[in-house]
């Protein structure tokens, strides 16, 4: 399998263990991802409040470069998966809009004609030839580990961009979990916003929304929540302490990129998945699969 | 056989609301309000619930069917089973139960006058009626559709934990205003759409695009009043500066500038909003966690410029 990476702007800066982990379970798995470093930024939904069109050109522009290698894109955040998903939708779903975008393209050098595909990696993961690489490749099982999923708001809403089989209750993480060995948590805040996005704006709204997300999966037994989307991790990760002074509940759970959990059922250990460079705590990790 | 699980509350009798079971064997095609309705008629006519047209067009019978909000007379009911041919039935959330699947809607309608949901003109009256391009009346034809059913209020993320935000439906009902092209109060409307509460309080969670039974889809209205705030120069606030700042971070170097991004949406002489960023920026930095202090541009990044330019921003 070889894909076009779109990495997006947070895995280069404040989750750095984020891209770190994500080329270690590309390695592990044999899969070839191809770093699109011309790619801009997905503009994250706040490009398209100032200027709809530039959001959309933008990531036309990125689609255009993965169409040139020939490979579908695939992304590790699920904001960026679900606005490239709607740059898309809005390019694809109009032929005059898309020849418009493709004359602001033109002299760029590129061309967009709508046959790459966008998928965030655990849509990847959770198909069927991701999961039968997975379940080949796992050479240390996460047996005891509890994990409760958190997908973000972007990779599940609007249903129609995607790329899960039922966003209101998806199985796809947890199905993957099960395959490495760990035990899934389900509950409800698992498909619920994390408040990142008005953390600026609203801040006790956003740790509240976060608090409620951690309160859940900490009392339905978890003892990790895995999320595929780093400004969910950034709001449950580096902003928990801050959570729990605000509810007064210590809880310390620690929060870990998806392809965090794949590398380290693939052997990796913490400390090379940049583990340490958690806000919360992870050595439950380290006492639960040392080093091998 | 299916079985409907249903939230009972009367306050008159018990203080606490209890769940109940019907069985009911459902007929092909059915929908969740006829189901209901066959379960008052025939096994319990204390059931209370809102109801009026039967076609999806008052929106009186929204509830929270396996706990996504729904119309229930647009839905068929096999359609919304669980795997074991359940449907739980509660009533709307983010608003105070009344009896039943019954809820006060009060704190929803009063969001909706805050918007002012009416024309607004200081200009004299034309001779004739007002009228409207096609194009004009496009902008605003979506979230015409908007039926009042309280199915996005129900279910918004941000209202479950802040109940100042004017919420999904309002909002929508306010770009019904904002973008008609016979309004001139527009400036006005935006100013007071951006403070606290308003637009730059949603998550862009998506929720209510989900759960609206309608093309309204509020969040994508939402998005169009910020379009319209920022073009008319409201930028004195956070969610504008953050806007503005995201904006210009990529079309400098491709790509977003973390460091400055938080210290630009506050606003740079707004000691108390910068003075909240000292937590998280005291951690990051213990952890290594700060993002590169020389920002990188991605490649090519004069392309990306030139789109900038030839998009005028």
């Amino acid at each position: 399998m070889k894909f076009a990476l779109f990495t997006g702007c947070v895995s280069k800066g404040a989750t750095r263990e984020l891209m770190a982990s994500t080329t270690k379970a590309a390695e592990g798995l044999g899969i070839d991802f191809v770093e699109m470093k011309a790619a801009a930024c997905c503009g994250a939904g706040v490009i398209s409040e100032q200027n709809p069109m530039l959001a959309d050109a933008l990531n036309a522009r990125t689609f255009a470069i993965a169409e040139k290698q020939g490979l579908d894109i695939v992304t590790i955040c699920s904001t960026c998966q679900g606005v490239l998903k709607k740059s898309e939708c809005n390019i694809k779903g109009d032929a005059e809009y898309q020849k418009k975008i493709n004359h602001l393209l033109q002299e760029g050098g590129h061309q967009y004609d709508g046959t790459t595909k966008i998928k965030h990696f655990s849509n990847i993961l959770a198909s069927d030839e991701g999961k039968a690489l997975l379940k080949e490749k796992i050479t240390r099982p996460l047996t005891g580990l509890k994990a409760a999923a958190f997908y973000g708001c972007y990779v599940l809403r609007p249903s129609e961009l995607s790329e899960y089989d039922d966003p209101d209750n998806p199985t796809e993480m947890e199905d993957l979990f099960e395959l490495m060995g760990a035990t899934p948590v389900y509950y409800p805040s698992r498909i619920k916003c994390c408040g990142f996005p008005i953390v600026m704006m609203n801040k006790k709204a956003s740790l509240e929304m976060a608090g409620n997300a951690l309160v859940d999966a900490v009392e339905s037994g978890a003892d990790c929540v895995v999320t595929g989307c780093p400004l969910c991790h950034l709001n449950l990760d580096s902003y928990q302490p801050e959570i729990e002074k605000m509810i007064s509940k210590k809880y310390s759970i620690p929060i870990l990129h998806l392809p965090q959990l794949v590398a380290l059922s693939l052997g990796y250990s913490p400390k090379e998945l940049l583990m340490d460079k958690h806000i919360v705590s992870t050595r439950i990790f380290q006492k639960m699969f040392p080093s091998s | 056989m299916a079985t409907f699980k249903i939230k009972r509350f009367n306050p008159e009798k018990q203080p606490e609301p209890y769940m109940e079971d019907f069985e009911y064997d459902v007929p092909d095609g059915a929908t969740l309000l006829d189901c209901m309705n066959t379960i008052k008629w025939t096994m319990d006519g204390s059931l209370t619930y809102r109801m009026s047209c039967r076609s999806a067009i008052c929106g009186s019978c929204a509830v929270k069917a396996n706990g996504h909000a729904v119309l229930a007379c647009q839905r068929q009911a096999e359609h919304l089973y669980d795997e074991n041919e359940t449907i739980k039935l509660e009533p709307l959330g983010n608003m105070k139960p009344i009896k039943d699947l019954v809820v006060d809607f009060t704190p929803f309608w009063d969001k909706i006058d805050k918007v002012k949901p009416y024309l607004e003109t200081s200009s004299k009256p034309p001779e004739k009626e007002r009228t409207q391009s096609p194009e004009e009346f496009r902008l605003i034809d979506d979230t015409s559709t908007c039926i009042m059913c309280g199915a996005c209020y129900s279910d918004c993320h941000v209202l479950e934990v802040d109940d100042n935000f004017l919420g999904p439906a309002a909002l929508a009902k306010a770009q019904r205003f904002v973008s008609d092209s016979r309004d001139e109060a527009t400036l006005e409307r935006v100013k007071n759409l951006s403070e606290y509460g308003g637009i730059w309080d949603c998550t862009h969670c998506g929720e209510c695009v989900e759960r609206c039974p309608k093309p309204a889809r509020p969040f994508y209205r939402i998005k169009e009043i910020m379009t319209v705030a920022l073009e008319k120069g409201v930028h004195n606030n956070d969610g504008a500066r953050h806007a503005l700042a995201f904006t210009s971070s990529v079309k400098h170097s491709g790509r977003l500038n973390e460091n400055f991004l938080p210290l630009l949406s506050k606003g740079i002489f707004n000691i108390k909003g910068l003075l909240e960023l000292v937590p998280i920026g005291i951690r990051m930095l213990l952890k290594g966690k700060i993002p590169p202090i020389f920002h990188k541009s991605v490649e090519d990044v004069d392309d990306i410029k030139r789109i900038f330019k030839k998009l005028n921003q």
